[in-house]
């Protein structure tokens, strides 16, 4: 395997480098997967491809790709109208890896999106993009229409049966929208808050019609598993899971950025080898590994392969796969602070724990930040951890704000107790 | 069925319902916020968090949200674990964070659902110590508070207004911590039935602006079962009295009739009670206009011999007052000499219902019939504003058609946020007739505008769709005929389809060609059920009295066949064409007068009767769902006011009938009535007897907490008053009594330990959102018969020809404003219209006239000058005229009419 092979999602992607035509995406084999799929393949196939790839979701939840769609209903008492969404509302503090595939090769995700629609029988797609991605939202809606001009997408695609309409969608910007039934809700024009499962989205979603929600980098592998098949893409991988993951550091190293690195890549060669290791001066503390909602992962730690079930094995998740180093000069409580504020405002105001609590939680941190802090704050905060846990919650937001305020709590206790005893923060002079 | 465990007991429970509703029924005490009977399961407080386990060796378990967790066989749960209680008590613990800690000044303090879940959890002492979130409060208009700080963000009332009664113009804005709830800008809310928010609310943040006016806690309110008055459905209600006035409505259930809400103008009509012109003493009128007051023995031995005394003596009953004070005005007068009260017209509209409801078509609907009919198709009547609580049943029913798609599907009804996303692909079908729009449009499959006969002929060619063996309706145009078309389908196809009518309209035609539609139904052997509006709390027994119209009591009088006219509760210039009711008092030697309003006629009596509110009166009232139901005293009246047909009792005795004493036992009285009218036999059996008692004792009117007993009247008198006895209801003016759940009929208010507010409710239903205890209150007093009744003749009307400058006037009635006494209370006053005519816009083209500007309106019963309002949806060649609204006199509606610009005066420009 070349370079290239082994980085597929990438592979036509340089920094610094503009928008490629849909010409150059075709020369290098775009839309051959579109090709294969529609006029080779039945829906059913492809499904069954995409499953034998062990395509997992790289929105951060990491649900087999392939089951999704298979969970999607069929039968006279459900609707025939379903929808796809392509969701591009990267918002989790950390993450720049949609990004830099929509802005780097929008076709690919295109491509990937209409082949997934095809396969789960939808007629209707929509894109579904953060309102901060500008560029993006520029990039695609102009691919969209190349697309639409060359009949990959519109009425009787390539000449076949299978017609479908993609529509471009700009978020109004909450982080919530990422959560599927939260952006199903806020695409039909109401409040964006989460929906209880069951029925999950893929029976009840959009309108209430059968939906399946994937996020740009899962679709960005679709075109490439159809094209090579389910075997190549289970050799990209250095784990059960198949495929290359989008990894990127940020924090004080030395290059931060993004790589696509086979599935399985240990923490400690993401972050030495391809961010350069820490910047001069700087050492690391902890990682929070994919993104704010996951637990810090401490240096002892850091061999552990980044996929979705070694990552669960040191009780921590991989995420989105975009890591942030805390370095020994930030503060560990001010770090945190950042992020619980920052989910305490994305709360979508719903459920009483999420609401009340975090922004709550956030007070006690900037107190303690600010050396103000209680005794009875630790207590506080400790009893959050479990009080905004999985089930006591509406979704998972608040559940995953709580990821790295529990694992600060017992990775830095001691940083906590000395602003507290001090009544100052020891990094601030 | 499905065995479930709960706190390690079995249970034996209904599969399809939520875990939390389960448990409310089984009479656990789970607290709750967001979740309501009524609205069902949104899993947004989480407050009512218990413990999972997977099996009996499962000693860990999971805390899950009972309100979001369906029954299953099996069911393992603990609804005290300590987990849980820690979990529920925190949930208070966030709540308060921006609560203000105002309970001793809050409107809702003691009726607190707040209060109540934070006793219940637990949850005391403070943490927070950080600044409240606070909120710019708005001017919600004359019927309710708006206090945001007191917000827990439950999302109750605006899935309540939006949701559940269609409303728009409350949402909640803002996103985390920041939520407001409330309207875009001040001003007043849209929906007729925002007085709900009062009760959906779980604090203080919306609470009944006429309350505060003359504030008064629950618990020092005397409150009785009752019934309300402003229109004909029967809501039932719970008046709450302090100091001898009235100072609020709650709801009270009742599962076949009203549920969970009433309709503003019967939340905030009862202001006439405290109406300081009403009559109060017994007032004799001379000749040179002075007033003598009588004292009460005077005043009867005066009538009972002007009444032997003179040559001919009608009775005029009203429809608005209870059956008793009619049928003894009726035995006073003798039944030849009686009459119900209505003009000719509306009598015979009136008969025509009753006689349908009777004997058949169909099955007459009760609001929850409503509720569950899954085809409606309303008939010339503007159901929001003539029976508003029936608009919010028909716009419940279109989830009917959901619930078809959402069973297939394996979503329960309670899971509501994912059932109402259904709402858009499936609903029940809802066809809206009328003259111009109405507020049922919005949910409506399809709607037609037409004058009275086109409606009617519109039902008339449903009919004949149904059934071709009926008449057919010649020269429809074809959109028309396509309507028809698909409202019969859409009835055929339906399991429980409705008819919806009543008499606002003014045409018989109408009324018939609903009664044809459901005929059809019944005679091709398909279910079918009917609904008939009349406007007044007691229309229905008018016509089963039976007597004179009022043209042939101001004929007689005219006539000379009598002198004397005894009048019921009843402004006869509301009623008749003034110059008609003019004549009458001109011509009549005596005119008396029992009312507790002071009306026209009140005013041109020769002698009045202070009558006795429903606040202060015991009577029974059939609604136009045919339902007999017993409304008692929430307060004693201040003598010489009584009951009118404690009056009329009184004078009988005195002319010769002693054995008539005995009716001032009510109960004696409806031995009576039934005797002597066999259709209202059933009037005995809608409340329990006077003599009822529970363990000994009568239902205190009074809670065990109310205040100040001994020093109410301290101002005036040192010693403590002997309150009042009341020998005709199982009632008791006492704080003591049976404490527990009485026999329905006589609840007098919902309390429950642990359960100061509304939401107590529950421990008095047999299952949570069914029917009370003992049974829903009232008693129907027909059921139409099994097999299909006879077909009259109809003729089918013909569509109406106007020469060139003719129009057609038809009614339109307004939910505040056109009902007779509810006007009186101020918040519905402000929120009246001033008397305009409606005219669409391109009509008013023709006449030159624009909104506001005067128009002249020429009928043949006179000539009105009124302001032009433009209704866009009003057909052409059709002027609407606003019914009942103060300062517009009566008229005969629907009429022929010209109508002209109203040239002005030179000095006028």
């Amino acid at each position: 395997m070349n370079d290239d092979e082994r980085r597929p999602l990438t592979k036509n992607i340089r920094p610094g480098r503009e928008l490629r035509t849909i010409d150059e995406y075709e020369r290098t084999g775009g839309y051959q997967g579109l090709r294969k799929a529609i006029r080779e393949m039945s829906p059913r196939q492809v499904v069954d491809e995409v499953t034998d790839a062990k395509l997992r979701g790289r929105g951060g939840a990491g649900f087999p790709t392939g089951i999704k769609w298979r969970s999607v209903p069929s039968g006279p008492e459900w609707p025939r109208t379903r929808y796809f969404i392509g969701d591009a509302d990267e918002m989790e503090p950390g993450a720049f890896k949609d990004r830099m595939l929509l802005e780097g090769d929008p076709h690919q995700f295109i491509e990937g999106l209409i082949i997934s629609s095809y396969a789960t029988e939808v007629q209707v797609a929509y894109i579904f993009i953060r309102r901060e991605y500008t560029r993006a939202a520029e990039l695609l809606s102009r691919a969209l229409q190349e697309a639409y001009d060359r009949n990959y997408a519109g009425r009787n695609i390539l000449g076949s049966e299978y017609s479908l309409d993609v529509h471009l969608h700009i978020s109004c910007g909450r982080y919530i929208c990422g959560e599927a039934t939260a952006m199903t809700s806020s695409l039909e024009g109401k409040r964006a808050i989460p929906l209880s499962r069951p029925p999950r989205e893929s029976e009840c979603g959009l309108w209430g019609m059968p939906t399946v929600v994937d996020n740009v980098e899962t679709l960005c592998n679709v075109p490439h598993i159809v094209r090579n098949g389910a075997a190549w893409y289970r050799g990209l991988s250095l784990c059960a899971d198949g495929g290359t993951k989008i990894y990127g550091v940020s924090g004080r190293v030395k290059r931060p950025g993004v790589w696509e690195l086979p599935m399985g890549t240990p923490l400690r060669e993401i972050i030495d080898e391809h961010a350069g290791g820490m910047a001069e001066g700087y050492r690391l503390r902890a990682v929070i590994p994919g993104g704010a909602s996951t637990e810090f992962v401490p240096p002892e730690q850091l061999d552990v392969a980044m996929d979705f079930d070694s990552m669960a094995g040191v009780g921590s998740r991989l995420g989105t796969g975009t890591a942030i180093v805390l370095d020994d000069r930030t503060c560990p409580v001010g770090a945190v602070h950042n992020l619980i504020k920052f989910f305490a405002r994305e709360s979508c105001g719903w459920c009483t724990p999420c609401r009340e609590g975090l922004a709550w939680l956030s007070q006690i941190l900037a107190d303690i930040e600010m050396g103000r802090g209680r005794d009875e704050d630790l207590d506080i905060l400790a009893s959050h951890t479990r009080l905004l846990w999985l089930g006591r919650t509406y979704c998972a937001l608040a559940p995953g704000a709580m990821e790295p305020l529990k694992s600060a709590l017992q990775m830095f206790g001691e940083d906590f107790k000395r602003h507290i005893r001090d009544g100052r923060c020891p990094w601030r002079s | 069925m499905a065995t479930i465990y709960v706190d390690g007991k079995r249970y034996d429970v209904r599969e399809g319902q939520d875990l939390l509703t389960t448990c409310l029924s089984l009479g656990f005490n789970i607290p709750y916020f967001c979740w309501h009977p009524a609205l069902h399961s949104v899993g947004s407080c989480r407050l009512c968090a218990v413990k999972s386990f997977r099996d009996e060796n499962d000693t860990r378990g999971h805390i899950i949200m009972s309100c979001m967790t369906p029954i299953s066989e099996g069911l393992r749960i603990s609804t005290n674990d300590p987990e849980v209680l820690e979990f529920r008590a925190s949930v208070i613990e966030w709540l308060m964070i921006n609560h203000p800690h105002d309970c001793p000044i809050c409107d809702e303090g003691g009726e607190c659902h707040l209060q109540d879940m934070t006793v219940m959890t637990g949850h005391t002492y403070r943490r927070y110590r950080y600044k409240k979130n606070t909120y710019i409060n708005q001017d919600l208009g004359p019927l309710l508070n708006h206090e945001m700080n007191r917000c827990i963000q439950c999302y109750r009332c605006v899935r309540f207004y939006r949701d559940y009664a269609g409303g728009r113009d409350l949402n909640v804005y803002g996103v985390n911590q920041c939520l407001f709830y409330g309207r875009f800008e001040s001003g007043t809310l849209e929906s007729e039935f925002s007085g709900n928010l009062v009760e959906i609310c779980p604090t203080g943040v919306f609470t009944d602006k006429s309350l505060k006016r003359h504030y008064t806690r629950k618990w020092d309110l005397q409150t009785a079962p009752s019934v309300c008055v402003h229109c004909g459905l029967g809501c039932n209600t719970i008046p709450g009295e302090r100091y001898g006035s009235l100072r609020r409505i709650y709801n009270r259930y009742n599962g076949e009739v009203n549920g969970y809400f009433l309709c503003d103008r019967g939340r905030y009509g009862y202001e006439f009670v405290n109406d300081r012109s009403r009559p109060a003493g017994i007032v004799l009128k001379g000749p040179d206009g002075s007033h003598t007051h009588l004292p009460t023995v005077e005043a009867y031995d005066y009538l009972a011999r002007l009444i032997s005394e003179s040559s001919g003596v009608i009775g005029v009953g009203s429809p608005r007052a209870s059956l008793e004070s009619n049928f003894v005005l009726r035995s006073l007068v003798g039944p030849e000499n009686f009459s119900p009260g209505l003009g000719r017209k509306d009598l015979e509209i009136a008969a025509a219902i009753v006689d349908l409801l009777a004997h058949g078509p169909a099955h007459s609907a009760s609001l929850h019939d409503v509720e569950s009919s899954d085809a409606v198709v309303v008939l010339g009547e503007d159901v929001s504003n003539t029976a508003p609580r029936m608009a919010l049943s028909i716009r419940q029913s279109l989830l009917r058609g959901t619930e078809k798609i959402t069973a297939l599907r394996g979503i329960p009804r309670w899971n509501d946020r994912h059932f109402r996303a259904l709402a858009r692909e499936a609903r029940s079908p809802i066809f809206v007739a009328t003259f111009m729009e109405t507020r049922l449009d919005d949910v409506a499959t399809m709607t037609f505008r037409g004058t009275p006969w086109d409606v009617a002929r519109l039902g008339f060619a449903v009919a004949h769709e149904i059934d071709p063996t009926l008449p057919p309706v010649e020269g429809d145009p074809p959109e028309v005929t396509k309507l028809v078309s698909k409202v019969a389908e859409a009835l055929l196809q339906a399991e429980r389809p409705l008819v919806v009518s009543g008499s606002s309209s003014g045409s018989l035609d109408v009324v018939r060609s609903a009664a044809r539609i459901a005929q059809a139904l019944r005679g091709n052997g398909h279910e079918c059920s009917i609904a008939l509006v009349m406007p007044e709390c007691n229309s229905f027994t008018a016509p089963i009295l039976r007597g004179m119209a009022l043209e042939e009591v101001v004929e007689a009088v005219v006539a000379g066949r009598a002198e004397t006219v005894i009048v019921a509760e009843n402004d006869l210039f509301r009623r008749m064409p003034s110059a008609a009711a003019d004549e009458l008092f001109q011509k009549a030697r005596h005119v008396i007068v029992a009312d507790h309003l002071s009306t026209e006629c009140v005013q041109r009596a020769n002698m009045v009767l202070p009558a006795a509110t429903f606040a202060e009166a015991q009577g029974t009232l059939v609604s136009c769902e045919g339902r007999a139901q017993r409304f008692y005293r929430v307060m004693n009246p201040l003598a010489p006011i009584r009951e009118t047909w404690r009056h009329f009792v009184e004078v009988m005795a005195r002319m010769g009938r002693p054995d008539v004493f005995q009716w001032n036992e009510p109960d004696a009285l409806l031995t009576r009535i039934a005797e002597e009218i066999p259709a209202l036999s059933g009037v005995r059996n809608c409340a329990p007897p006077a003599h009822m008692r529970i363990e000994g004792q009568k239902v205190p009117r009074q809670a065990h907490r109310y205040s100040g007993r001994t020093a109410m009247s301290a101002d005036r008198e040192v010693h403590e008053p002997k309150p009042p006895d009341d020998p005709g209801s199982p009632l008791a003016y006492s704080m003591e009594g049976y404490p527990k759940i009485p026999p329905p009929s006589v609840i007098p208010r919902f309390w429950a330990p642990g359960w100061n507010s509304v939401q107590s409710l529950n421990k008095f239903q047999s299952e949570v959102g069914g029917s009370l205890v003992g049974g829903d209150p009232g008693t129907r007093l027909f059921e139409a018969p099994p097999v299909a009744g006879s077909r009259p003749e109809y003729e089918i009307p013909k569509p109406v020809e106007l020469g060139d400058d003719e129009w057609i006037v038809v009614p339109v009635h307004h939910v505040f404003g056109s009902e007779e006494l509810s006007v009186l209370s101020p918040g519905i006053r402000e929120l009246t219209p001033e008397p305009y005519v409606g005219i669409s816009p391109l009509s008013a083209d023709s006449l030159g006239a624009r909104a506001g500007s005067l128009v002249h309106l020429q009928m043949e019963q006179g000539a009105l000058v009124l302001p032009v309002r433009l209704l866009a949806s009003l057909p052409a060649k059709v002027v609407a005229l606003p019914v009942g609204l103060p300062g517009l006199g009566w008229y005969e509606l629907p009429t022929h009419c010209i109508v002209a610009p109203h040239a002005r005066k030179e000095s006028d420009q």
